[in-house]
């Protein structure tokens, strides 16, 4: 059988490759977009900040990087067609930051709901990150967990596969403001990066 | 067996699942380009499922698209200096579909090969007329366009006269977290690819000619500028291969 749905399904084109994004995007009107951290309002129910620092293999802040994030609404919405589930959100759940001289980035929003997987599982409440810098020829990815929500950690199939040991530089951790999320690219407390 | 928030059960959850595409990309370590050295992790990557937040992600783009900015060349009071071009194309999937109604950011050096960014210290002169930044959205068969100058090749100190290649940052969503892509497109025949280790990175000389521009003289304007095809292709999904039955109209 030469025209199975699988055989159609197969890539036909090759994907651009990814560069690094430089040490110039943050241009003026370019990727930082002014409303680029803040995914509601300050005024917004249940609103945190989240704050981090990005870091390099010698210690030192990263000054050049640019962090995104997506998430789901605090039902664990997405105001996306390819979710089947229906609903809809008016939630953005996307968020940009650029770093600043200290490494140090920043976000409003609020906690997302757990998520069901195809496979029956429930994923705890977190938060897919996007590390993007010069020096980095393609872009890391990463997640945060809260640290607070023990048991649905305990459940999440994506911690328990990471191990033991590593899985706490995946997990925000509480502050003043909100949380704190700390990203590091190399050393002994690396962050756990993924490919998707 | 599962069930969500309202006791539902969500056993029946399906999602499209998009190709893997390691093979064009280039490694995290690449010696050659020295600031890789203290920024690519050494642990291995751990594998993320698809799952909701990975297949979703930001339809965003209309509302941040102002009236110029796709036309790099009217953004000032006056006309910015340098050799102009358009630059068009379409954002495809690996399937070959077109991603409609996605936002394309781009940014580059002006025409002498300098940014308009603090941390430029190039002595090459400032254009008061050229931001180098733009940005659109594809339409429904996925094209794009931008008026703008060509940029200028510029130096960088990663090794003895290093030079980059004449290039435009392109930033890209498609619709999935998983789609996002940042790369840069290069023009067709530059000397400096040779000693350029960010051009050089991605190992296949196949895939590095998917980062080339190519002429294009259709989309040129008679007497007024140049033009130069530029197609985008993001990772493709499977999970709805009768979709889209009718081939592709114009490759």
């Amino acid at each position: 059988m030469t025209n199975s749905p699988r055989a159609r399904s197969q890539p036909t084109l090759g994907t651009t490759p990814s560069q690094t994004v430089g040490p110039f995007f943050a241009l003026p009107e370019g990727l930082p977009w002014p409303d680029g951290p803040e995914l509601v309002t300050e005024d917004t129910p249940h609103a945190f900040v989240l704050r981090g620092q990005l870091v390099d293999g010698a210690g030192d802040p990263v000054p050049d990087g640019l962090i995104e994030i997506w998430q789901a609404d605090e039902r664990g919405r997405f105001a996306h067609p390819d979710d089947p589930r229906g609903t809809t959100t008016s939630f953005r759940g996307f968020g940009r930051c650029a770093t600043d001289q200290q490494g140090r980035f920043w976000f409003r929003t609020v906690r997302p709901g757990g998520l069901p997987t195809p496979r029956g599982e429930w994923e705890a409440p977190h938060i897919d990150v996007t590390v993007l810098a010069r020096g980095m020829l393609n872009r890391l990815v990463t997640r945060i967990y809260f640290p607070d929500e023990t048991r649905a950690n305990a459940a999440d199939p994506v911690l328990e596969a990471v191990e033991e040991r590593r899985r706490k530089t995946l997990l925000a951790e509480h502050d003043d403001t909100g949380f704190r999320f700390d990203i590091r690219l190399q050393g002994d407390d690396e962050t756990v990066f993924f490919v998707l | 067996m599962a069930t969500d928030t309202n006791g539902k059960h969500t056993d029946d959850l399906v999602l499209p699942t998009y190709a893997r595409d390691d093979t064009s990309h280039p490694a995290l370590h690449t010696p050659e380009y020295r600031s890789t050295a203290l920024r690519n992790p050494q642990r291995p990557l751990h594998l993320l499922p698809q799952n909701l937040t990975e297949v979703t992600g930001p339809l965003l783009g209309h509302e941040r698209v102002g009236e110029h900015d796709h036309d790099l060349t009217v953004q000032h009071e006056g006309e910015p200096l340098g050799e102009r071009i358009v630059v068009s194309g379409r954002v495809l999937d690996s399937d070959g579909r077109p991603v409609p109604d996605t936002l394309v950011e781009v940014w580059q050096a002006n025409a002498a090969g300098r940014y308009r960014h603090s941390g430029d210290r190039h002595p090459a002169p400032l254009d008061p007329n050229f931001s180098g930044v733009g940005r659109c959205m594809t339409d429904e068969q996925g094209r794009y366009r931008f008026v703008t100058i060509k940029p200028g090749a510029y130096p960088w100190r990663n090794h003895d006269n290093a030079w980059r290649p004449a290039h435009i940052h392109f930033s890209l969503f498609g619709r999935a977290f998983t789609q996002r892509l940042i790369t840069q497109m290069y023009f067709p025949g530059d000397p400096l690819f040779f000693q350029d280790p960010i051009f050089q990175s991605v190992r296949d000389p196949k895939a590095r000619e998917r980062m080339i521009c190519r002429f294009d003289l259709d989309s040129t304007i008679p007497e007024w500028a140049l033009a130069y095809h530029f197609d985008i292709v993001l990772r493709g999904s499977r999970a709805t291969p009768f979709e889209n039955e009718d081939d592709d109209d114009d490759d």
